[in-house]
Parts: structure tokens; C-alpha cells; sequence
């Protein structure tokens, strides 16, 4: 929330949330679960719905273009390897994070485009956030749209799936707030004029209005944490990845929508 | 080039209506917002967008701050010929763009 | 999509919006930064650049968007104009006006008479809760409009 003079202190703000708060927050029963997407107005969903309306995709077509490009000269484009993103990559995204052996820890999937750029493409890692990370992303897993998110059954997760659900049920920063209290126990309630939704990670990346572009999970997460009043992590931190990893199993079986619009 | 989505049918019966829908990738940062140092951004906008068919104009659009980032616009045509849509816009700091599309009418 | 035929007015709307949730004191008290910009123009002065001095009057156009907003920064926004398009009988242009972005002006769109139909879908910035008005040219020289209200409302978490 923004800070800005003369506005209520957010901490009275977010006092209704602290009010009658359980101290153990019970995860959403998988019959429970809803993607943000059914909490939007009519119109946000028809410009998610309309492919030709919907501004994610030229982030895709972007990525669509990446996907077939050598990122230098004489290198193999990602279609060199993986060939047709509709067959090769349908289904992947509802798979992420996973667990890379080469490294010997989960990864998402913008870590996964990097690793493969760095280990079979001799090309520098593109920075997070960056609008042709975005693109690649969302162009891949706009290829498992309307599947279920499907998180490895990797006992290697384990542990960091484990750590993912400590942070997101423990109370951090200045208001003392967890990520469950909004999103588990609150959800389909009101903050201001908008509607807790379940933080279900559904479209990522997506396209918020609120941004005006396209943004990762793990931009979301750190929108959350200040508004927390959080120290967010930096990008790429593994508790991001842990959290992630939560949240995927969280979430399933949902469907995928990437690219997803959100306000 | 910025990249856009342009929508129309391929094929159309002589008096269809058609309609037409584009999108383009845009700021259109409105020169009224503050950047993260606090001074004011300056006004980057796509300030007109015109369609034509076989170079005729068949619809314009005048664009200010007030258009959503990635302006979209969608308009009618009804298809009479075969011919060749080009699509332009035209904004701040030079900004051109034309693309083309095609219909073949029966 | 909810459309405001002209003279209708939103206030009915918006009062039980206000009643219905307390946290929109919240979001009143939340305006964008935008809201705060001095206008470069007013919106009269922008419809008489756009119509002269001639009369506008209520009727033939209609004017949708959502009237609650969830973010000011995106709108749909879509416009139709009873009319034949025929080359005797069209319109000849759309202005929209808004009372309280920093410029009153949204977007002035041409059509010619092989359009078929009158009908634009546009998306647009709202700083504020405000209504917009379309004003639609006729070939004939006359001048019709419709007015929505939209209440604009904001997230809860902003990024920050």
C-alpha cells in the first residue's frame, strides 16, 4: 500500500484482518479453491478470454519469436532443441518448480529458461523481469494453458516445499501479517474496495493493470511482502522458489491460464 | 518495431460486416506521472491511429494520455473487394508503425 | 458491460456501493496521484472545441463501461451510435470527454460510411470515480450524447 501523508495509518487499515484471526491457518481444501479469475468483473475476464484482446499476448507473441531466435549467432534457438513449443512444452509449466540435478535444488521456470541458456545455449541469463525473460516464460507456459497444475511428486522437493509453507503461514514485518492470514483465511473478504482473493498462482506470468505490463510470481510475491512491510527477498532468492513450490501444490488442480489478466 | 496483434477475418462475403480489432505494445506514458526519482516522466503517447483499405482511410483515431497502456481499438468494415489493410500509428519521439493485413471476399 | 443510456444517473449506484462495504473509505481515501494534477483544460471548453457552439442532445449514442472500475489504469470502453453509415445518413465522428483526468480529452475517433455499423471499443485511463461523455458528429451536422459514471476504485495492495 502506498505511504503517503495524511492517509490512515495502514496498520488500523489492516487491523479488520488481525481481528479473530485462528493462530494455526488451515489450508484451502482442493474442492475450495478458486483462481483469482472468478473474482474479477465481467469485462477483465472477457479481455483475459478474447486472445485478441488480451494484452498478455503480445508478451507470447514476443516470446513465440524468442522461442524460434538464436540468442547469438551460430546458437542453437530453443526450437533447436525443443522443437515445437505447442508439442514439446504442453504441459511443463503445470509441472514448475522442479528439481534441477545439475545444481542440486528446485528451480522455476525462469530459472529453467536461464539454465538453459547458460548450460546448452552459451548466452548470458536474462535478467529477471526483463521484458524477454517475461516473454519466454509466458510464451512456454502459455503452452499448458487450461491444464492443471500438477506439481512433482520429487521427494527432493520435499524440503523446500516444507520451508515454502513455513514462510507463507509465518508472520513477518512491521504488521505482523502472514501471507496465510489474507489468502487462507480471509479470502472472498474485503481489503478497501477490492476482494482477498486465494493468491492462487494460476496465470503467471500475467498481465496486471495495475503494472500496465507483464509481471513474474515473484514480482507478486514481493508487492506482497511490502505490503506487508516485509523486507522482500531479492530475485532469484530460493525463498521465492520455496514459496512457489508451496503454492503450486496449494493450488492444485487448478488450471493454468497464463497469460492471465489481473487488475 | 513494437509488436501488435491485429484481428480480422481472412475471408469475408461481399457486405459482411467485418470487425477489426488491434492491439499494440505501448507505454503511452502520459507525462503527468512521476518516475521513481519523483521528477515527471515525460509524455511518450501514440498520438493517432489510422486504418486504410487499398490506401483509402477508413478510420482514424486520435489518441491522448487518457488511452490505456498498449492501446487497443476495434471498429467495423464492410467488406465490398479483396484488398489490403495497413494499419498506422503514429506518436511522441517519432513513432511510426505500419503493418498490413489481408482479405479475400467472395 | 452495464450501459447508461443518457439522462440516467449513477448515483443510486454508488450510494449503495458506499453502504455496501465499509473498506471503500479506504479507497476514497486512496486516490490515484493523478487526481491531484491541475486539468490542462476544462471539459466544456473541449466539447466546444470538438462541437462549436452547436446544441448536443441526449440520445443515439451509447456509452459502456463497467461502473466499478478495478483499476483506473485500464477501461473498457465501448461506443455505438444508432446509425444507417450509409453515405447520406452517418457519422462522421465520436468525441469522448472525461471530467477529471488531467486532459479532458479520451480519444476523438473518425468514421466513414462504409463502416456498416458505428461501434468502437476502445480502453482508457480514469484517474478518478467520474463520468465520461461521448458526443457523436453526424453528417447531417447535429450532435447527440451519452454519459456513464464510473466509480473508480483501487487495490488494496499497491506496489510500493
Amino acid at each position: 500500500m502506498p505511504r503517503r501523508p495524511g492517509l490512515p495509518p495502514p496498520a488500523a487499515v489492516l487491523a479488520l484482518l488481525l481481528v479473530g484471526a485462528p493462530a494455526g491457518a488451515e489450508p484451502i481444501a482442493p474442492a475450495d479453491r478458486r483462481s483469482g479469475f472468478d473474482q474479477m468483473g465481467p469485462e477483465i475476464q472477457a479481455m483475459q478470454r478474447d486472445e485478441t484482446a488480451n494484452p498478455g499476448m503480445l508478451a507470447v507473441a514476443d516470446g513465440a519469436e524468442l522461442w524460434a531466435t538464436p540468442p547469438a549467432p551460430g546458437r542453437q534457438p530453443c526450437a533447436g532443441c525443443h522443437g515445437e513449443a505447442a508439442v514439446g512444452m504442453r504441459g511443463v509449466a503445470a509441472r514448475y518448480p522442479a528439481w534441477d540435478a545439475r545444481t542440486g535444488r528446485p528451480i522455476d521456470l525462469q530459472d529453467r529458461v536461464n539454465a538453459c541458456r547458460r548450460t546448452h545455449q552459451g548466452a548470458d541469463p536474462l535478467a529477471y523481469e526483463s521484458p524477454d525473460l517475461l516473454a519466454l516464460t509466458a510464451f512456454v507456459a502459455a503452452q499448458s494453458r487450461g491444464m492443471p497444475i500438477a506439481p512433482p511428486d520429487d521427494p527432493r522437493l520435499g524440503a523446500a516445499r516444507a520451508e515454502g509453507r513455513a514462510l507463507f503461514e509465518a508472520r513477518q514485518g512491521q504488521l505482523g501479517l502472514s501471507c496465510a492470514i489474507c489468502h487462507d483465511d480471509h479470502w472472498g473478504r474485503r481489503l478497501g474496495a477490492a476482494v482477498i482473493p486465494q493468491g492462487q498462482p494460476t496465470g503467471y506470468p500475467l498481465y496486471r493493470l495495475e503494472w500496465q505490463g507483464m509481471g513474474s510470481l515473484q514480482r507478486r510475491l514481493r508487492n506482497c511482502l511490502t505490503g506487508m512491510r516485509a523486507e522482500p527477498f531479492a530475485y532469484g532468492a530460493p525463498d521465492y522458489v520455496a514459496l512457489e513450490l508451496y503454492l503450486a501444490t496449494r493450488a492444485a488442480p487448478l488450471p493454468l491460464e497464463t497469460p492471465a489478466v489481473r487488475p | 518495431m513494437a509488436r501488435t496483434l491485429i484481428n480480422l477475418p481472412k475471408t469475408a462475403r461481399a457486405g459482411d460486416v467485418i470487425t477489426i480489432k488491434t492491439l499494440i505494445s505501448h507505454p503511452m506514458e502520459t507525462g503527468f506521472r512521476p518516475g521513481a526519482d519523483g521528477r515527471i516522466l515525460p509524455r511518450n503517447i501514440v498520438t493517432e491511429f489510422v486504418c486504410r483499405f487499398e490506401g483509402e482511410e477508413i478510420f482514424r483515431a486520435e489518441l491522448f494520455p487518457a488511452s490505456a497502456a498498449n492501446p487497443y481499438l476495434t471498429f467495423t468494415w464492410v467488406a465490398t473487394a479483396s484488398g489490403r489493410f495497413t494499419f498506422t500509428w503514429r506518436g511522441d519521439d517519432g513513432f511510426d508503425q505500419t503493418e498490413s493485413a489481408p482479405i479475400a471476399v467472395a | 458491460m452495464r450501459t447508461m443510456k443518457p439522462g440516467r444517473s449513477g448515483t443510486v449506484d454508488r450510494r449503495r456501493v458506499l453502504a455496501g462495504t465499509a473498506g471503500s473509505v479506504l479507497a476514497l481515501a486512496l486516490r490515484p496521484a493523478a487526481a491531484a494534477q491541475p486539468r490542462t483544460e476544462t471539459t466544456e471548453s473541449a466539447i466546444r472545441r470538438f462541437a462549436g457552439d452547436n446544441p448536443i442532445r441526449p440520445g443515439r449514442v451509447s456509452l459502456d463501461l463497467p461502473p466499478l472500475v478495478e483499476n483506473g489504469n485500464t477501461v473498457p470502453l465501448s461506443i455505438s451510435v444508432e446509425s444507417p453509415m450509409t453515405q447520406a445518413d452517418h457519422v462522421r465522428r465520436i468525441g469522448v470527454f472525461n471530467e477529471r483526468n488531467p486532459q479532458p480529452n479520451v480519444v476523438t475517433l473518425h468514421l466513414r460510411p462504409g463502416a456498416g455499423r458505428a461501434q468502437v471499443a476502445t480502453r482508457i485511463r480514469l484517474a478518478d470515480t467520474q463520468r465520461i461523455t461521448a458526443i457523436a458528429e453526424m453528417s447531417d451536422g447535429t450532435y447527440w450524447s451519452a454519459s456513464a459514471d464510473a466509480i473508480v476504485t483501487l487495490a488494496a495492495c499497491l506496489e510500493g
